[in-house]
């Protein structure tokens, strides 16, 4: 039973990390649909960030809570940076724009090495968040998967909140739905794009702070990343955060459940298997956004 | 307009991740296209004479391989500042194998045809050798391997100067059972070393009384090992041999820690952790666990001082030396003393006097033999444990070299691996 529960936590922590990865994603190629390849770096970006900080803070832990908003701001900038200079004249053109942006990743990552050298850095972490947490029935679970898991949940609800409750949010959610009658309405488009761009990238940024609590820290990160991020955001429904919320968690779990039975690589496998049977049933995702509009 | 059919968008991003992942990967090996049978010819004409540097500067083994080189030039910049090799001052070529396993072969063949190298020296992942044994064997040309690797393997053409199966695995198992540690968990990263070493071990651990409790394999390159660690802990094994490589290693210590783990209760034993490692895992998640090598920047002598100063002088202060950079390195001077020998740069003259016996070097990890018959070298065996400073310290040695047995054929229990 304990171990059903341990490996019930591992499949959460595991889904709390796709979350967290695919969360900025689900804006950018979500909401805007712009496939932005270069997302990994934004979240490589991040993880660097801490990197940087604790050149200056000796304190891992003040480091870490200094990082998020930085790190927040540092990949937003990238990605408006990155909006500003190439995608905005890409719209509507999905397969340029993914050229781009990949050549951009390759340019980011070699920059990454050049500044930081190519072997992975290490980060200091704070010993609150390298222990583990016993609870009760001899359930143990590492502190800083509960840190993941409370990082993405609170970024899932700060974003929800935005959407729905804020001018910004209602205005990203017209550009979304129909992007000329928001325009017709007198929305600047073009300044929304740039913002809604800035989040989903920030997001990415805070991925990266996390990132650093329980893998490598590297130029190549990236890429070992993007293709989960897709993954997620696509099953999950275009456009649809809570549809991104679900499925990184179904994801989680059953990797981590089938993966405590056979292996890694079966584990995969079948979760891929999944994957593609599901799209085949559902090919626009596990939700869908129903608008008026013809497109 | 606004509605991509999120399928297609995902098709076409797997394909272009999968494109980069299979140029990384190399589907052919060994491919050397045209060749002359007749042997390597070796240009003498001029006043120095080349040798190859065969490393990937670029790609996922960059990291590792760089380092490699480094010393390699080293090695050649000190010999040639004490008059060369037969007179003859050493041009070094370098080429990138580029983390890519046809790249390998490629380059070894323009090395080899078009440079007329007298030797090459270079690879460290057991496909790219594998890649380019053929070539060289083929061409009859010499290639100098630094890295310890699965053993069962001896090419007429390849002199291995890291170690072999019986002088870092097999003692590093008998360093456990001394230990009293009775159960091992394994851990490997999913390819030929990992898999084969691991079956080594489960015969000695059948041979030996100790019990093999769970076996896993991650992809090169995975970084999620929660569940790993969770069936690592619930089997309570008493200790746990570990053969990942690269990234994977990170994310594998980090988890470890997490899950309450410790190198005093369970202590996990790395084959493939070596000082650079250490340092971009980070002391905080490796303090006290155990390595086996033949090799520290630690180990004593005054050889290894010279070459740990001679480094860090030409490279940098805060760049530690590792065993496949001291196998490197000596395996450059192993080379000259076997040309010396021979009198001659000629492949087969070389050759016929290192195999005849008597090739040593006193190197940094101490004296160092060449094994004729297996083309393979004597090595101390050293098991070492991770300090907060980084740096490993050797809490066991053999005390004297180990006689290379690629095949294991001394070894009762190994039999029917080969």
């Amino acid at each position: 039973m304990t171990l059903v529960l341990s490996q019930l936590f591992t499949g959460i922590s595991i889904g709390a990390v796709l979350l967290l990865i695919a969360l900025g994603l689900s804006l950018t190629f979500g909401q805007m649909n712009v496939i932005n390849m270069a997302h990994g770096e934004f979240i490589m970006a991040g993880a660097y960030t801490v990197y940087v900080l604790q050149q200056v803070i000796t304190s891992a832990g003040a480091s870490l809570i200094v990082a998020l908003p930085i790190a927040f701001a540092v990949a937003g900038a990238m990605g408006v940076l990155l909006e500003f200079l190439l995608i905005r004249r890409l719209y509507g053109r999905p397969l340029d724009t993914l050229l781009v942006t990949w050549g951009v990743a390759l340019i980011l990552q070699q920059a990454a090495r050049d500044i930081f050298g190519a072997p992975n850095v290490q980060t200091r972490a704070p010993d609150l968040l390298t222990g583990s947490i016993h609870l009760p029935g001899g359930l143990v679970i590492a502190s800083s998967r509960v840190f993941i898991l409370v990082l993405a949940l609170t970024a899932v609800a700060a974003l929800t909140l935005v959407l729905k409750t804020t001018s910004l949010g209602r205005r990203i959610r017209a550009v979304v739905q129909n992007r000329d009658l928001a325009a017709v309405s007198g929305l600047a488009t073009g300044r929304v794009d740039r913002l809604t761009f800035f989040i989903g990238s920030g997001l990415a940024g805070i991925a990266g702070v996390a990132l650093t609590l329980i893998g490598p820290i590297g130029p190549a990160m990236g890429t070992n990343i993007i293709v989960n991020a897709f993954l997620v955001v696509v099953v999950g429904g275009i456009g649809q955060l809570k549809g991104t919320v679900i499925v990184a968690f179904a994801l989680g779990i059953l990797q981590s459940m089938v993966e405590y039975t056979t292996t890694v690589s079966v584990a995969s496998v079948i979760v891929f298997i999944v994957i593609v049977a599901f799209l085949q049933w559902r090919p626009q995702g596990l939700f869908t956004l129903r608008t008026r509009s013809l497109a | 307009m606004f509605k991509i059919r999120g399928t297609r968008a995902l098709a076409v991003v797997v394909a272009a991740v999968s494109v980069t992942a299979l140029t990384a990967c190399g589907a052919k090996t060994g491919d050397s296209g045209t060749s002359t049978t007749a042997g390597a010819v070796v240009d003498t004409s001029g006043p120095t004479v080349k040798v190859g540097l065969l490393n990937s500067l670029s790609g996922t083994m960059a990291i590792s391989e760089v380092t490699v080189r480094d010393s390699l030039k080293l090695a050649i910049d000190e010999i040639n500042a004490s008059g060369g090799v037969l007179g003859k001052q050493i041009e070094p070529v370098s080429e990138d194998g580029a983390s890519d396993w046809p790249t390998f072969a490629e380059k070894a063949q323009k090395l080899i045809s078009q440079d007329k190298v007298a030797a090459v020296f270079g690879c460290w992942t057991s496909a790219s050798r594998k890649a380019v044994k053929p070539v060289f064997e083929k061409n009859k040309a010499l290639l100098f391997y630094p890295v310890q690797y699965e053993g069962l393997e001896e090419s007429p053409y390849i002199f291995y100067t890291g170690a072999t199966t019986n002088q870092q695995i097999v003692p590093a198992l008998d360093y456990l059972k001394a230990q009293g540690k009775t159960s091992l968990y394994l851990v490997g990263s999913d390819y030929v070393f990992p898999r084969t070493a691991n079956k080594i071990i489960k015969a000695y651990a059948t041979a030996n009384g100790m019990k093999v409790l769970g076996e896993d394999y991650a992809p090169l390159g995975s970084t999620e090992f929660s569940t790993i660690v969770n069936k690592v802990k619930a089997s309570g094994a008493s200790a746990v041999f570990n053969t990942l490589n690269g990234d994977s290693n990170v994310a594998f210590f980090k988890e470890y820690k997490s899950a309450g783990l410790t190198a005093a209760a369970m202590p996990v034993v790395s084959v493939s952790i070596a000082e650079e490692e250490v340092k971009s895992i980070g002391t905080q998640y490796l303090a006290d666990q155990l390595t086996a090598w033949n090799y520290y920047q630690t180990t004593a002598g005054a050889a290894n001082d010279k070459f740990v100063k001679a480094y860090k002088a030409k490279y940098g202060a805060d760049k530690p030396t590792s065993d496949p950079m001291e196998a490197a390195y000596t395996s450059v001077y192993l080379w000259k003393a076997m040309v010396e020998k021979a009198g001659s740069f000629d492949v087969e003259k070389v050759k016929a006097a290192a195999d005849a016996g008597g090739i040593t070097y006193a190197a940094p990890e101490g004296l160092v033999t060449v094994d004729g018959p297996s083309q393979h070298v004597y090595k101390t065996a050293r098991i070492g444990k991770i300090g907060p400073d980084g740096l490993i310290k050797e809490v066991w040695s053999s005390g004297q070299p180990i006689k290379p047995d690629p095949y294991l054929k001394d070894y009762s229990w190994a039999t029917g691996l080969a």
